[in-house]
């Protein structure tokens, strides 16, 4: 068993960070694998919650780094804005630290971009045990280099993030989401691509590989989105999902409840042409279940047991595909990753003690 | 002339004539959009191929010889002002589209590829490159990346790195590194958006990956005038607070408005302290229901008239006299300073009473043109350099503007960087600490300080000004501010 700390204000986290040689982040830990490191201290961020400041007309809210990004959803909602990339696992408690830390994006992020699009400035602990803020409170901001991107999929190994300023839009006022069924992953492919060069601007561009069916949500007024529904649905056979079926679809697509529990659930970044043959390697293994999302940008692979992550990871090599395991007892890097000498020399220029684990552990 | 021998090594890395060393040769070099600084380089290099600029850069590393990287030299910051005992890359030769992929909706391109001539590739698929600069038409690929620069559309569709897909680099130390790709998801720490707005100080892109989007259906914009600055501001509060997502929110003020009809025979509406210009972007059907909106909340706003473009042309005739107003408000004087500090939005208006009343109080001229969704004031500082005294009044003005940015809570700059004209405004910003971790950062992927060295980071002791300055190009005369 890891050790866990649990500071509440963030002079007990610099504290914490400088008094434990090896430690590692975590939020809520609905992501497992990505703290799955032995011999290190865990820092647990739950304590550590709250809006800090929002002021819808800025479009910008700052909140602590443990905050459930369910919550921030709830605040910016009741204004009528939103991070239009969707943050997922919301239910499960999933943090706003967690979230960037992780790089994960919800379907929203076809539209408007991910967390690294809507990611202004962060305060952080560094390896040295300095409190420092990048990046900036205001929606544009060129000063200095962009931590606050680089934070984003750095799975809390360069840093502490205590404090995260972001940029929100205003939530379109109604959504409307179409099912088309597809004959094959190549077909799926097809429909996602051409799709993705129209005129629509559709707000979610998801897609089942088990199912052989796109899901696509479209954002707006409520004329131009039916307008855009029927023209969508002359193109390609498919039907509207009533909004309960419509909510019951983008929560388990959020929520990962399509995946299997306990198994193995690896994240991909790919291009939508290399989706078909993505698919093909799933079909290779014992039980996969494939989820595309951002227009065939990245993908969900959901194995059942660790049993076939080797032969998972060597397809993806060859494929050339990036990947991250999220769950499940997986290597972190399935496909492996570049390891470019400026790497370690950024690691040592913000965490010269190594305090923080590497990517590798 | 005979070359020092470290000249004489760097040429044989080239074929002949592509090392520039003649006093003549540089002088257009000799600054950037800033032309208040000037200094000459001990060469200047020419490379066409990225090979050729990773031979040049390692040998900068192994001879510790300082290098900037050059676009078009249209940095407003001071960014690609050349070093004195170094040399300029210039990578305008590096221009072009290495691919283009409509499908899947990216670009790769050399970092000398002109911001406009993606979009102008891009066209025919239906698709653009949304970040779109005023400068263009002239500045390179590179030099956005290196500045993160924006434009008018940012509020909607970000800046320039929320558009780079993948960068081909090679890093100060030489190494050659390749991060990203054509999908526009990624696992693992975003060193894309650590590489960009970099300002130069980590090395050189070689090649980068764009990503191209849909160009939109419907515009619908409207410029309308005001009688006062304070009900523009109030406008735009109203249009934020509305739920209304516009592609663009920009004010141009008396000066501007003057300068850009004189320039390109805009015409605005008489007798306005400021105009707004409002673009909404989408599906037809939803730009439909959207510029009822639009057009009720602007009518309620108390303009002296709103004039809605009733078509393709006088859209573009609405953008152009915006995006001119920069050279514009250069007739109306020898020599002038941008700065683009940004305010939380709501603080707009009183950060232009404070500008205004220093302008005044200072006897220095200010028009102010500004990305007003996203609070990035541009101030124009107007000075005649050959008057004693008028560019440090102009400095001084625009040091009281970036101040009280900062105490707004804002920014020093939004998208011109910091480069050599407000590094000394670094430290207002950031802590001793902050900059110690940002330097940290700059010497890993640059250890020898050769990467345009003296830019971002305050030093000791200013850069001496020149007196007056065209742009050098404009001295050559290659360009002149149309
Ligand atoms: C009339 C006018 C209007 C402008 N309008 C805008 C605007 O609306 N928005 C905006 O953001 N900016 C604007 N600018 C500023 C300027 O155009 C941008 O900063 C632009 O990105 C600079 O591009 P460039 O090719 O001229 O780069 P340069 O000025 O040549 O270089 C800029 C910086 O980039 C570095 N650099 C260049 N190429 C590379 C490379 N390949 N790799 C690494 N570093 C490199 C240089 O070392 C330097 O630090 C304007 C400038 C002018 C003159």
């Amino acid at each position: 068993m890891n050790p866990l700390l649990t500071p509440a204000s963030l002079d007990e986290l610099v504290e914490a960070v400088r008094s434990t040689p090896r430690v590692l982040v975590v939020g809520a830990r609905t992501k497992p694998r990505l703290s799955a490191v032995p011999d290190v201290a865990l820092l647990s961020m739950t304590g550590l919650r709250g809006i800090i400041e929002y002021d819808p007309t800025e479009f910008t809210f700052t909140a602590l780094a443990g905050t459930p990004v369910r919550e921030i959803a709830a605040a910016l909602g009741e204004k009528g804005q939103y991070l239009p990339f969707d943050p997922m696992l919301g239910e499960a408690g999933a943090t706003l630290g967690g979230t960037v830390a992780a790089g994960l994006n919800g379907p929203g992020r076809f539209r408007y971009g991910g967390v690294r699009d809507f990611i202004l400035g962060v305060r952080f602990v560094d390896g040295s045990g300095r409190l420092l803020r990048l990046g900036g409170k205001v929606v544009k901001n060129a000063a200095g280099f962009d931590l606050p991107k680089f934070f984003t999929g750095s799975l809390g190994r360069f840093g502490v993030l205590a404090e995260i300023t972001f940029k929100v839009f205003p939530r379109p006022a109604s959504t409307l989401t179409l099912r088309l069924p597809a004959e094959d992953a190549a077909g799926v492919t097809r429909i996602l691509t051409a799709a993705a060069s129209t005129r629509w601007e559709l707000d979610a561009l998801d897609a089942s590989l088990d199912e052989s069916a796109v899901c696509t949500r479209l954002a707006g007024p409520v004329p131009a989105i039916d307008a855009l529904a029927g023209e969508i649905l002359a193109r390609w056979p498919g039907r509207k999902l009533s909004p309960e079926e419509a909510q019951t679809t983008w929560s388990e697509a959020a929520e990962f409840s399509w995946a299997h529990p306990g198994g193995v659930l690896v994240k991909v970044a790919l291009t939508p042409a290399q989706l078909p043959a993505l698919s093909a390697l799933g079909r290779n293994l014992a039980g996969a279940r494939l989820r595309a999302t951002n227009g065939g940008n990245a993908a969900f692979l959901s194995l059942p047991t660790p049993l076939d992550a080797a032969r998972l990871g060597e397809g993806l090599r060859a494929l050339g595909i990036a990947a991250l395991t999220l769950r499940g007892d997986a290597p972190l890097w399935p496909a492996g990753r570049d390891k470019p000498a400026i790497a370690s020399a950024v690691k040592a220029a913000l965490d010269p003690q190594n305090r923080f684990p590497s990517l590798d552990d | 002339m005979s070359l020092s021998p470290i000249l004489t090594r760097l040429a044989a890395l080239l074929p002949a004539g592509r090392l520039l060393t003649g006093p003549a040769q540089l002088a257009s070099y000799e600054s950037d959009g800033l032309t208040a600084f000037q200094e000459r380089p001990l060469a200047v290099a020419v490379p066409e191929t990225a090979d050729e600029v990773v031979a040049l850069v390692r040998f900068c590393h192994a001879e510790r010889l300082p290098f900037v990287a050059r676009g078009s030299g249209t940095s407003l910051s001071g960014g690609s002002l050349p070093i004195k005992e170094g040399i300029v890359i210039t990578l305008n030769r590096l221009n072009r589209i290495l691919r283009l992929d409509p499908a899947q909706r990216f670009a790769v391109v050399q970092p000398g590829v002109i911001n406009a001539q993606v979009s102008v590739a891009a066209a025919p698929h239906g698709l653009h490159y949304a970040p779109d600069p005023s400068s263009q038409s002239i500045c390179t690929i590179g030099g956005n990346v290196a500045f993160n620069s924006g434009g008018a559309h940012c509020l909607k569709h970000g800046m320039t790195s929320n558009h780079v897909l993948g960068i081909k680099a090679v890093l100060a130390t030489g190494e050659v590194v390749e991060w990203g790709g054509a999908s526009r998801e990624q696992v693992g720490p975003d060193w894309c958006g650590l590489f960009v707005g970099n300002e130069g100080l980590f090395g050189i892109a070689l090649e980068i990956t764009l990503q191209l989007l849909p160009k939109s259906e419907c515009f619908h914009t409207v410029l309308a005038g005001y009688r006062t600055l304070e009900q523009a501001g109030d406008a735009v509060s109203a249009i934020v607070a509305s739920g209304l997502l516009p592609g663009a929110i920009e004010i141009m003020d008396a000066l501007a408005l003057e300068a850009a009809s004189a320039a390109v025979h805009a015409e605005y509406p008489p007798g306005c302290e400021a105009v707004l210009i409002v673009e909404l972007e989408g599906p037809r059907e939803t730009v439909a229901v959207e510029r009822v909106r639009l057009d009720e909340i602007i009518a309620a706003s108390g303009p002296v008239e709103a004039r809605p473009a009733r078509d393709a042309e006088e859209r573009l005739a609405i953008w152009k006299g915006r995006k001119s107003a920069f050279s514009a408000v250069g007739r109306l004087s020898p020599d002038f300073i941008v700065q683009d500090g940004v305010v939380p939005r709501r603080r707009l208006g009183e950060a232009l009473r404070h500008i205004n009343a220093w302008s005044r109080e200072m006897g220095v001229r200010c028009a102010n043109v500004f990305h007003a969704g996203d609070g990035n004031l541009h101030p124009l500082i107007l000075y005649d350099g050959r008057v004693p005294g008028a560019l440090e009044r102009a400095e001084a003005l625009a040091g009281r503007i970036l101040k009280m940015c900062v105490a707004m809570g804002g920014s020093i700059t939004g998208e011109h960087g910091v480069g050599v004209e407000k590094r000394q405004y670094l430290p207002d910003m950031f802590s001793v600490d902050e900059i110690d971790c940002m330097k940290r950062i700059a010497a890993a992927f640059d250890p020898c300080s050769i990467a345009n060295p003296g830019k971002m980071f305050p030093v000791a002791g200013a850069l001496a000004l020149v007196q007056h300055g065209l742009h050098p190009l404009e001295k050559a005369g290659l360009i002149s501010r149309e």
